[in-house]
């Protein structure tokens, strides 16, 4: 397919899952009433027999998909991510310790949502499902990313998360890009590295073109700034976290997530654990939010570039 | 796949219940903890349907493909199933004086990354059923003939869970999947009819558009009429809702909210092994 210049990274997940269920006949989706929104629709029109709605029902959409998991199918269960990892303690006991092959895909993640305001937007997701054994957790922040993420995802055998924007995100991959599990992914260093970088941020998802253009910005003010995308939030990449820390004097985390247990806290424990002495500045969100558009909310609760420029030069709150 | 023994007669269901029974109160007393009461219910309606030839089970296969899945919602009766199992070869009887020890493949609660052979790790009350309907969704899909059979408790069926799933398996006409309410009138605080009233569950399930058979769940000719009659049936996921009573053959258990989640002492242990040897 040739990349898209824009679009929500849901977007290229459902086109990646129709066209997948024509290699992979294991492959059953499972919805709760938002397939048109978590952009299943292309899959249920190509493979209705293997399409299952039922219902605004999220507890037994877990549930069922796990039982598919058990007869030997590759389960995709969707909606929204507040409310399908709002069903934790499902995903906890059929997923999770169960060990079924399910792969839960949260769409609508976060504030940049925008106007359907605080109910919709899940910021605890990450946090919770990272808090399970054997969960993998995968945030993408393009469409050439999510494509490629989802037919790892799909061939995996294990319980996985993922974790998607309504909203379109920044194109942060050229052509070529190949995206390797488990490995953070260098998304920009100024041009001449210097004996050591200002900081080193790391972005995830939404996040990632907020990041690129603050580094930039800094770049023309004079301070170098190497930028990091984490796709997978778990298992993090501890080694390569730390050594890009240590590159720099201080680090910048940015997510659209609340600030406790998500990116932010993930890189925190990697430089503690390998003993990088360097500040820390997470960028997250704090608090429920509201409605208003994208910019509008990002610019608000300290997730655009401008606060990541910011942070990359001073603590902030 | 060779299948459970030849059909029994309803005196050696009596003669292997109270086996099993004598089982269930040494292998709870030896532990120090668990659910005699649940167990103790469900435990007739598990010896038809493993010895009288309708759950489909290998124990030298038990991974065979096209085994029937019996999953056990109501994960803290699993001494129950534990004990039909060790009887039937899946492992050493002597293993069940492992239960709830460290170190046991014997969890308190169904743990299937020990014990291969189970379906399904359960214990979060009201999951079970959910994953019954998966199964059995998958096996249609596959078109293969393997059954689902999924026993959840009466207090259990107080998670709206359950009823999600309740609401999804007609939708699909899952004929492959029947659900066993034990329903032994009692859960850990009180009285069923106390704590979250669920009649009529006959009248609920049906509203469902289930089939649905209402029994003794201590009859074993009704019971093995029962999943007889649930064979039959088409077009529809069953219900088998178990008239039961909770610590069933010991006659100081029965009913008694206490004996939900405690072990029997020795001494007690010795008495109820009594009375159930003593009963005809």
């Amino acid at each position: 397919m040739a990349s898209a210049t824009s679009g929500a990274t849901r977007d290229a997940f459902g086109e990646k899952l129709a066209e997948m269920g024509a290699t992979e006949p294991r492959l059953v989706v499972i919805d709760g009433d938002l397939g048109g929104s978590t952009r299943t629709t292309g899959f249920m029109k190509k493979f209705p027999e293997r399409h299952f709605e039922l219902g605004i029902a999220e507890q037994n959409v877990v549930g069922v998909a796990a039982g598919l998991a058990m007869a030997g199918k590759i389960p995709v269960a969707t909606s929204f991510a507040c409310f399908i990892a709002g069903r934790l303690e499902v995903i906890r006991v059929a997923v999770a310790y169960n060990q079924t092959n399910v792969k839960i895909v949260g769409t609508h993640a976060g504030i940049g949502i925008g106007d359907d305001g605080p109910s919709q937007m899940a910021l605890e997701d990450v946090a919770a499902l990272r808090a399970l054994p054997g969960m993998t957790v995968l945030q993408p922040a393009d469409l050439a990313e999510t494509r490629q993420a989802v037919e790892w995802m799909v061939k995996h055998h294990g319980g996985v998360y993922m974790r998607l924007t309504r909203q379109n995100t920044d194109q942060v991959h050229g052509d070529g890009y190949r995206w390797q599990f488990g490995k953070i992914d260098l998304l920009w260093k100024p041009a001449k590295a210097p004996a050591k970088f200002q900081a080193t941020v790391f972005a995830s998802g939404a996040t990632c073109g907020n990041a690129i253009a603050a580094a930039k910005d800094l770049e023309s003010r004079g301070f170098a700034v190497q930028v990091f995308n984490v796709h997978t939030l778990k298992p993090f990449d501890v080694e390569g976290a730390a050594k890009a820390a240590a590159a720099s004097t201080r680090v910048v985390t940015v997510e659209d997530h609340n600030e406790n247990g998500g990116l932010g806290s993930a890189v925190a424990e990697a430089i503690a654990e390998r003993g990088v002495g360097v500040p820390l500045v997470r960028l997250a969100v704090r608090d429920f939010a509201e409605s208003g558009t994208t910019e509008e909310l990002y610019d608000k609760y300290g997730l655009s570039a401008k606060h990541i420029a910011e942070a990359c030069l001073r603590n902030v709150d | 796949m060779p299948s459970t023994a030849e059909k029994r007669a309803t005196h050696d269901y009596a003669a292997l219940a109270k086996d099993f029974r004598v089982q269930i109160i040494k292998m709870l007393t030896e532990a120090g903890s668990g659910h005699p009461g649940g167990s103790l219910s469900a435990i007739d309606f598990l010896t038809v349907l493993y010895y009288g030839g309708y759950l489909k089970h290998d124990p030298k296969n038990p991974q065979a493909p096209d085994r029937d899945r019996f999953i056990m919602s109501k994960g803290h009766c699993v001494p129950a199933l534990y004990t039909v199992l060790a009887n039937l070869g899946f492992m050493p009887k002597e293993e069940l004086m492992t239960l709830r020890k460290f170190g046991s493949r014997l969890q308190g609660h169904p743990d299937k990354r020990r014990l291969p052979f189970l379906e399904a790790n359960t214990g979060s009350l009201g999951q079970g059923l959910s994953i019954a309907v998966g199964l059995a969704l998958g096996a249609k899909l596959d078109k293969a003939s393997w059954q689902v059979v999924c026993m959840t408790g009466d207090g259990e069926i107080q998670e709206g869970q359950i009823w999600e799933a309740a609401m999804s398996a007609p939708k699909f006409a899952l004929d492959n999947l029947t659900w066993v309410v034990d329903f032994n009138q009692v859960q850990q605080e009180g009285k069923t009819k106390q704590q979250m009233d669920l009649e009529p569950l006959k009248a609920k399930i049906e509203a469902f558009n289930w089939n649905v058979q209402e029994i003794d769940g201590h009859d074993y000719a009704a019971i093995d009429g029962a999943l007889k009659k649930a064979a039959s049936v088409s077009g529809k996921p069953k219900a088998i809702i178990l008239r039961s009573i909770k610590g069933k053959g010991v006659s100081w258990m029965e009913l008694q909210t206490a004996w939900h989640g405690k072990s029997p002492k020795k001494d007690e242990a010795e008495k109820a092994i009594a009375e159930i040897l003593g009963g005809k």
